[in-house]
């Protein structure tokens, strides 16, 4: 495609785009927002753009504007999509499927979920360049084969029978980035094709996809909001908030000489500064060689794991996917008893199973976990939802019931007015909050957060982590803090545990763990987690000592 | 096939024979409960208590209800549905004839109302929410609420009376030939076809639109695929389960519950059969056909359960 239109090296060209959407609150009449104010951008032939911001920001339905997609009830509204010399916007539908999987590809952030269950991985790369007729299936194979190759898939020759669930999430990935530059289209919107893996895999995938952006000419609108990825793989970087342009530039003036407060905030490392509390002389709660496992005993998830935690102390578990840190936080709970090994509480042991422990036992250690808004019934108001322990546990009724939520609002740092809104009217953070509140009401002495910052934009989860801080320093209660995210560690930990397929590989107090020499497991984790330099990918891959698991 | 598979399919046909056990002996129960027995119903109401008691030890009526139980189930493991006390004729004969017009009748409806309720479910989601798709839902809907009976005589009344393209009256034997009985069954076929036709749609239609919110609907379309196609090549085959699922309960009805449209049509079939037994309190009659009944509905969930393991990639190529 790329010969037919000279456009001075133009490829892209949106300008003063608008993108609006119908909402329908509850309880009131549906009203129109808009998501996107007035953008422009241009993207050269075989040019990497970076759109980044935090949710809500419009990268994605800018992207995909370019292929004149709208998700959901989402209106292209106004301005011009110049693509290849003309406006998509007014080609109609014949001409926008014309385009579509042609001229522009997509990846999407969940390859698992984008992939049809009921079809051959195969089929499915190779649809779109036989559906315009730009390869036959023989050829479109063969190309798709060399595309396996490339992007260093295991067996390339025959992974293309494989069912999307037979293959592991990095590599479904890869496969999906095969598929998008199996038309050899103009363009490919990648829509935060790393976000779902663990770092160790990102970087795999990462490097995959830069050396075939780079063997390909093919443009590319890369989409993500972490800074530090794109700045690996973008020429230019634009950032986005709100649906507005705050900043766009070179991918060094960004990250290095930021011009705009906004994009600074964003740039600047959210390290807080924590000073590591030293273990006391006796752990409120030991966990001595516990051994779990799923399906009666035929899948072990957790072998041997010893690790203690001290009154009003950080311990956080770390590892990837799959390595057992919620299965930890289960046996803990008794949601799963354990096999082997036995957890004890205040000296005394607790039992196995949750049904067989008393409801003080129960009062004493609260769960937090990665998506607040499944947490919550979402027809029960902030204050039922933080009043329910206060009654369920001390029998708090009427004016006592609400004074003490009031407080407990107070304390992370929401107002009185939330007490009768719904989770639905929350944003993510405000809903995480709640969350952390309705723990807290039980006066725990431990609560076990579970990826309690992944689903949050960086600055959201800044706030979130500092919080966490503060109201350990007042309340003296402990964390379990699991995660997969090692800045996060590094600001709220005072003891690590690394994990690796259900054994704890590396423990002991943050300094201890953070200070080389390294065990290879831990070193792979450090130097997956991306920095904020240009460069940096090409480097980490080169030290690697081993490979990552790929769960 | 992988083993987790046949495993499967194993597990299901063997609860299925368990399942149509348990039925037979709630048939045998079910008839034992009755007041009076057999003897008094040939000999009816002034019978003498001599020739009562002789028939009972001739039928074997005073052994316990157990062995009665499992003379009767060797009998039909060997074919042998006894004899039917009204007419004094072999059930197993009577009912082969009854049987087969059954089928052919549920077949040829079930031949024209599958797909046509696919194709019309496919089509209402592709135009979702639009005339085509509310015009489809009112006519199937419309269609399924007119009672069978007279649903039956309008089209008796137009194609019959009218017309007179087709016969009123759907008799046939064992020496119709092929495509006469394909002529005489066409209004009845029509009749059952338009029952059953809007709940496969509507069900088609809802499998389908639950699955068109999945992302790699998306991913399809941005690929530039035409929207027929997306529902045809990536919706449907994501839909089969529960598609299937229905599809039987309604050839079951098919079978087991045409009494109506028999009577109106007056064709020789195993609902008016058992219709007719039942009024003559025929009880070896209503057991056996009551058993193939249930057997007819087990065997099509089974057969519904195999299709929707079979659908499913993850059991069929497990990792």
């Amino acid at each position: 495609m790329a010969d037919t239109k000279a456009n001075s090296g133009k490829l892209l060209d949106i300008r003063n785009l608008r993108i609006e959407a119908t909402v329908y609150p509850p309880g009131e009449a549906p009203k129109t927002i808009t998501l996107v104010h007035d953008v422009s951008l241009t993207l050269e032939k075989g040019k990497v753009l970076g759109l980044i911001g935090e949710s809500g920001a419009g990268k994605s339905t800018i992207g995909l504007s370019s292929m004149a997609y709208g998700r959901g009830g989402v209106r292209i509204t106004g301005g011009e999509v110049i693509l290849n010399g003309r406006d998509i916007l007014k080609v109609g539908p014949k001409g926008v499927r014309a385009l579509r999987g042609r001229e522009v590809c997509y990846v999407a952030q969940s390859a698992a979920a984008a992939f049809n269950p009921a079809h051959k991985l195969i089929d499915q790369v190779v649809e779109a360049a036989m559906l315009h007729g730009t390869a036959t299936r023989a050829e479109a194979e063969k190309r798709a084969v060399a595309l396996f190759k490339k992007l260093s898939l295991p067996n390339p020759e025959t992974i293309g029978e494989r069912y999307p669930h037979q293959v592991s999430g990095g590599q479904l990935q890869r496969v999906m980035t095969a598929m998008a530059l199996c038309s050899e289209p103009d363009l490919i919107v990648f829509d935060e094709p790393t976000t779902a893996l663990d770092v160790t895999t990102q970087i795999d995938v990462l490097a995959a996809i830069k050396d075939a952006i780079r063997d390909t000419h093919v443009a590319a609108l890369y989409i993500t909001h972490d800074l530090a990825v794109v700045a690996q793989v973008s020429d230019e970087i634009m950032v986005l908030r709100h649906g507005r342009l705050v900043e766009w530039g070179g991918t060094r003036q960004i990250i290095k000489e930021p011009r705009q407060e906004y994009t600074n905030a964003l740039v600047s490392v959210h390290e807080i500064e924590h000073k590591e509390q030293q273990p006391g002389t006796t752990p409120f709660l030991s966990v001595k060689n516990v051994t779990a496992a799923y399906g009666g005993g035929h899948v072990k998830v957790l072998k041997n794991v010893s690790v203690d935690i001290y009154p009003g102390q950080t311990l956080a578990v770390v590892g990837e996917s799959g390595s057992g840190k919620s299965t930890l936080a289960r046996a803990i709970t008794g949601l799963l008893p354990p096999e082997e090994g036995t957890v004890t509480f205040d000296g005394r042991p607790l039992a196995n199973r949750l049904a067989d422990r008393p409801k003080e036992d129960l009062r004493q250690l609260q769960m937090i976990y990665q998506m607040a808004d499944v947490a919550m019934n979402p027809r029960q108001t902030v204050g039922t939802i933080i009043g329910r322990p206060l009654e369920f546990y001390f029998g708090m009724k009427g004016r006592e019931r609400d004074k003490r939520v009031a407080e407990l609002l107070d304390e992370i740092e929401m107002g009185k007015g939330f007490v009768d809104r719904y989770p639905a009217e929350l944003s993510g953070g405000q809903k995480q909050r709640v969350c952390i509140a309705r723990s807290l009401a039980a006066k725990p002495k431990l609560i076990i957060c579970d990826e309690v910052t992944s689903a949050l934009d960086p600055l959201v989860a800044h706030g979130i982590l500092k919080l966490l801080l503060n109201l350990q320093q007042h309340e003296k209660v402990a964390y379990l803090f699991i995660t997969h995210d090692l800045a996060t560690v590094k600001s709220i930990a005072d003891s690590i545990a690394v994990m690796y397929r259900g054994e704890v590989v590396r423990y002991g107090s943050k300094s201890k763990v953070l200070t080389p020499p390294f065990d290879a497991y831990t070193d792979l984790l450090l130097s997956s987690v991306p920095e904020m330099e240009i460069g940096w990918l090409e480097k980490a891959i080169k030290g690697r000592r081993m490979e990552s698991a790929g769960n | 096939m992988s083993s987790p598979i046949l495993r499967l399919v194993a597990q299901r046909i063997l609860l299925g024979l368990v399942l149509l056990f348990a039925v037979s002996v709630l048939i045998f129960a079910g008839t034992q409960i009755l007041p009076g027995d057999v003897a008094q119903a040939i000999l009816g109401q002034s019978a003498t208590p001599e020739a009562l008691a002789n028939l009972r030890e001739q039928l074997g009526l005073n052994d316990p209800a157990w062995l009665r139980y499992m003379h009767w189930l060797w009998g039909i493991l060997h074919g042998d549905f006894g004899t039917a006390q009204s007419s004094g004729l072999d059930i197993a004969s009577s009912i082969g004839t009854r049987l087969k017009n059954t089928l052919f009748l549920a077949a040829c409806a079930a031949i024209v109302a599958v797909p046509l309720a696919v194709v019309l479910g496919l089509i209402a989601v592709r135009y979702r929410n639009g005339f085509v798709d509310k015009l489809i839902s009112g006519l199937a809907l419309a269609s399924t609420s007119f009672p069978e009976f007279f649903i039956g005589y309008v089209l008796i009344f137009v194609f019959a009376v009218h017309w007179q393209i087709f016969p009123s009256i759907s008799t046939v034997d064992d020496s119709t030939p092929f495509l006469e009985r394909l002529q005489a069954v066409v209004l009845p076929a029509t009749a059952l076809t338009l029952v059953v036709l809007a709940h496969m749609m509507r069900m088609t239609r809802a499998a389908i639109l639950n699955v068109m919110q999945s992302a790699y609907i998306e991913t399809a379309e941005l690929k530039g695929l035409k929207p027929f196609d997306i529902i045809r090549k990536h919706a449907f085959p994501n839909a089969i389960a529960p598609v299937v699922n229905v599809v039987m309960l309604n050839l079951a009805y098919l079978i087991v519950g045409v009494v109506v449209v028999e009577v109106i049509f007056v064709y020789p079939g195993m609902g008016q059969y058992l219709v007719d037994h039942v009024a003559k309190r025929d009880v070896p009659v209503v057991q056996a056909v009551g058993l193939i009944f249930a057997a007819v509905y087990i065997t099509l969930n089974i057969i519904a359960d195999i299709a929707a393991i079979v659908a499913n990639p993850r059991l069929r190529h497990p990792k």
